[in-house]
């Protein structure tokens, strides 16, 4: 009896290479190939004929041409005399700006708005469930016009501010005025300013990186305290008392560097038709922070309340048997498998939040569709190079999220066999 | 036992609980005033809905329904409710609600998409509800009636009554003869859909439907001979035909039985017609295209495997809103020159593509999930690739990705108001149009709640019906 395992002794035949599993694979994927290789020259041929037919040239020396408009909104310097180029880092800059803050927003609202889902307390429970389901089962663009259309419709004018009695107030003492031509905030300012430095791109303020600097010096040498206090726990068994000193490391630097260089805030004055001084945040900026944080909070409440019931009660017992107090119970044990739950999801999220603040059009903030794939494809018609260039950004700050994504949750994966 | 001093002899009666420990009392007191911390949280809870009751509620209470302008409304409410009392103002929604819905659709014509509207529920039921057999009744009747009703007062008499028997009998047929049938109906209700919201020639969808009929028969026919030629053929004959006779066939056709509707360019379309339109259509198209992407993702073949990631991730990568702009303005530059095509198709390639890419990855973690031992008891049983999938491997991925499947479907129906930024009519383009009128200028919440309220309806119900699925199809039994 022949073994049916006995290698076939034929040579190559053609035919193998539709019938044979060894060969058939290579065929496929030859034929693929062949195929998208035409799609995109067949792609490639229609555009350079369509250019040639509209007498465009495929190029991006547009962008350093004077861009001749203005926007509302700036991190960096600039002017209508600037760039096409500068003005793409100022959309890109507000893009990132509103994302960011979007973020941290939505992450607080949905944590809370996630605990709470899981609250024992009904009334609450209740509450925050018909806020999960009404936010995130109509569009955004509903909510994003909604906030826009309350700031400018139901906000005092600035007028309303004036006068012996007005009938608008600002709050928080006298500090913030919300009006219809959106929010004023006090500025930081400083009487004996650093200066700035030109990193070239754009000038950044010497104050801030002091700041930064000295906190992180402070957060630097906080955790020497505590691993210092560790070690003599460990020698002796009695944990010397360091909060004072802590605390004292933390704030007396960044005090002191505060009062050095005459750290003070400028509150914003009304004066004729309209508020000055202080930051003003436009309704644009405002309706889609909190309309996107509104709305993407109620994803993350979702995610944080799965990441909470998928912990089973036993583990917090057994660490509670462990002799854990309850706060450490949670930061040790709860909480770590928790965030490998919850971050995933939650790293999704701000991706898409960052998407979503492409839905500025909605409101007409300046972000970056606004300015490259606004203004600036208008005025200069190349549709092509401002759309790439586009596409490109987001899709590398998206690319960029994702691979530190991939990262974080390799080192939080389980080991296991 | 008589020296006892006293021994019970019967069972008293259980007493019943103390006050505080049943009924509303006890209930309030455990789950609403356990701890102090409890009793502020409820007491915030209870002023949230407060606030939010006394600034929606005298505003609801105090609607007008039947007014001509915003002006007028404002009028009717300070009179009955005195001087400087605001409140909502509905007539706008009564006086405009249909152009929310059906957009610029003509009039006349509205028994079109309700129609449409109606058949695709017809179409839809079996396929949601495929295991009970008992609503094959209900599609009898709901068709019978909603057929009828929707020609109702809108086409001539002689149509009417022609519609009405038909009803009539496809609703007794669809009775008599369950829900197999159904699944056929199904199938061709694109062709259908499209043949009644366009318009046009009835012969064209049919000869595209034709295709998919002249590709089966291709297919018996060649795999007798070579199962590779079958399939091979399979694809290729129905391509020439779509792209070579399809056109001139439905022409000819039309030449000799000429049945027409009247043809309705895509600016017709808007509001919810147009939202539902491309929802519906991304929705069906994306899943096949995002289980092909999610396969592809997870072969073994090289170079099929990086085009799907990179296909994935590049749409993934970018938001939806570029993706539109580029159907509208590059999609040119990318066609041979002098190629149009209807925009609505544009923007539902668009979508299909982008949530086929969304679902790809939904997909991918349902297979993910699946045991290795499923995939290696498949190739014992001896399947093929296909097979395998078919049979052991989709049904298991598909029914662990439901939530994820339908979450993607909901945000494809919510994104599809973002085709307002190509000026397309969305629902929420037609309020800002309605709000461009000099009557309605300055209304805002009243038309907000009413979109927001449509596509909550739309939204919630899909989610629900997930959680269904997924409670019918659990078969583990934790």
């Amino acid at each position: 009896m022949t073994i049916a395992m006995d290698p076939p002794k034929a040579g190559f035949r053609l035919s193998m290479l539709l019938y044979d599993t060894r060969y058939r694979s290579i065929t496929i994927q030859v034929i693929f190939m062949v195929l998208i290789v035409v799609f995109f020259f067949w792609l490639y041929e229609n555009v350079v004929t369509n250019l040639k037919a509209a007498g465009k040239d495929f190029s991006f020396a547009f962008l350093w041409q004077r861009s001749g408009y203005d926007i509302n909104q700036m991190l960096v310097q600039y002017s209508s005399d600037s760039t096409h180029a500068r003005a793409l880092l100022v959309g890109l800059l507000n893009t990132l700006f509103l994302a960011l803050m979007t973020c941290i927003l939505a992450t607080v609202i949905g944590l809370i708005a996630g605990v709470l889902r899981l609250s024992k307390n009904v009334l609450v429970a209740r509450l925050m469930e018909i806020y999960v389901e009404t936010f995130r089962n109509v569009p955004v663009v509903l909510w994003i016009v909604l906030v826009n259309a309350i700031m400018a419709v139901s906000m005092p004018e600035p007028k309303e501010f004036r006068g012996e009695n007005p009938s608008a107030q600002m709050i928080f003492f006298d500090s913030v005025a919300v009006t219809n031509r959106g929010i004023y905030v006090p500025e930081p300012l400083f009487s004996r300013s650093l200066g700035n430095t030109d990193i070239g791109i754009f000038l950044i303020s010497n104050d801030l990186l002091a700041i930064i600097a000295v906190v992180l010096a402070s957060i630097w040498a906080y955790r020497r305290l505590q691993a210092n206090a560790t070690a003599v726990q460990n020698a002796t068994g009695i944990r010397p008392v360091t909060w004072w000193k802590g605390l004292a490391i933390i704030v007396l630097p960044l005090v002191a560097l505060l009062a050095a260089t005459g750290f003070h805030l400028g509150y914003p004055e009304l004066k004729g038709f309209n508020f000055v001084g202080g930051v003003q945040a436009r309704n644009s900026l405002v309706a889609m922070w909190l309309a996107l944080s509104i709305y993407s909070a109620t994803y993350i409440a979702e995610s944080v309340r799965a990441g909470i019931l998928a912990i089973s009660r036993g583990q917090t017992e057994a660490a509670l048997a462990l002799g854990l107090q309850p706060g450490l119970a949670t930061r040790l044990v709860v909480l770590p498998q928790a965030m490998r739950v919850v971050v995933p999801p939650l790293i999704s999220q701000y991706l898409s939040i960052t998407k979503n603040t492409s839905l500025a059009l909605a409101v007409g903030y300046m972000d970056l569709r606004s300015t490259l794939g606004g203004i600036t494809m208008n005025q200069t018609g190349r549709e092509l190079e401002c759309m790439l260039l586009l596409m490109g950004t987001y899709l590398t700050i998206s690319l960029l999220t994702s691979s530190l994504m991939n990262v974080y949750n390799a080192s939080l994966k389980l080991k296991e066999r | 036992m008589s020296d006892a001093s006293y021994v019970r002899e019967a069972m008293l009666p259980a007493q019943k609980p103390p006050a505080s420990e049943t009924g509303v009392v006890h209930w309030v007191r455990a789950n609403l005033l356990s701890t102090w911390g409890n009793i502020v949280l409820t007491l915030l809870a209870v002023y949230v809905v407060y606030l939010i009751l006394a600034t929606i509620g005298p505003w609801l209470l105090r609607s007008v329904w039947t007014a001509g302008s915003l002006q007028e409304c404002r009028e009717i409410i300070e009179a009955t409710w005195g001087e400087g009392k605001r409140g909502a103002c509905f007539a706008v929604i009564a006086e405009r609600w249909q152009q929310i819905i059906f957009g610029f659709y003509p009039r006349e014509l509205y028994w079109r998409p309700i129609l449409t509207l109606v058949l695709m529920l017809v179409a839809l039921l079996p396929i949601l509800f495929y295991e009970t057999r008992r609503f094959s009744w209900w599609v009898g009747v709901l068709f019978a009636a909603a057929l009828f009703g929707s020609v109702w007062g809108h086409a001539s008499p002689v149509v009417t009554v022609l519609v009405g028997i038909a009803a009539v009998c496809l609703g007794v047929w669809l009775c008599v003869r369950g829900p197999q049938y159904l699944m056929w109906f199904s199938l061709i209700f694109p062709a259908a859909a499209f043949w009644l919201l366009w318009g046009g020639t009835v012969w064209l969808p049919v000869t595209i439907l034709l295709g998919f009929v002249l590709g089966y028969g291709a297919y018996r026919l060649v795999s007798a001979l070579n199962g590779l030629a079958g399939v091979i053929a399979a694809v290729v004959i129905p391509i020439l035909w779509w792209v070579l006779l399809c056109r001139a066939a439905a022409d000819v056709l039309q030449g000799i039985v000429p049945i027409a509707l009247v043809e309705l360019g895509s600016d017709q379309f808007g509001g919810f017609l147009l939202s539902t339109v491309i929802g519906v259509s991304g929705i069906t198209f994306s899943l096949p295209l995002g289980i092909l992407l999610a396969l592809g993702r997870q072969s073994d073949l090289l170079i099929v495997k990086s085009f799907c990631v990179a296909f994935i991730e590049g749409f993934r990568g970018v938001p939806l809103i570029t993706l539109l702009f580029v159907a509208s303005l590059l999609l040119n530059y990318f066609l041979p020159p002098g190629t149009t095509f209807d925009v609505i198709l544009r923007v539902i390639i668009m979508v299909t593509i982008f949530a086929a890419a969304y679902l790809a990855e939904v997909i991918r973690g349902g297979l993910a999930a699946l045991p290795r031992g499923q995939y290696e008891a498949a190739d014992s049983l001896g399947l093929d690739y296909w097979k395998a999938q078919r049979l052991i491997i989709m049904p298991q991925a598909l029914k662990i990705s439901i939530p994820g499947i339908v979450g993607t479907f909901i945000g494809l129906f919510k994104d599809t108001t973002l085709v307002s930024f190509i000026s397309l009519s969305d629902p929420m383009q037609i309020v800002s149009s309605i709000r461009a009128n000099q009557e309605w200028n300055g209304i805002y919440w009243e038309l907000f709640l009413f979109v927001g309220l449509l596509f909550f309806l739309f939204c919630f119900s899909m989610s629900r019906y997930s959680m269904y699925l997924e409670r019918k199809l659990k078969t583990d039994h934790r």
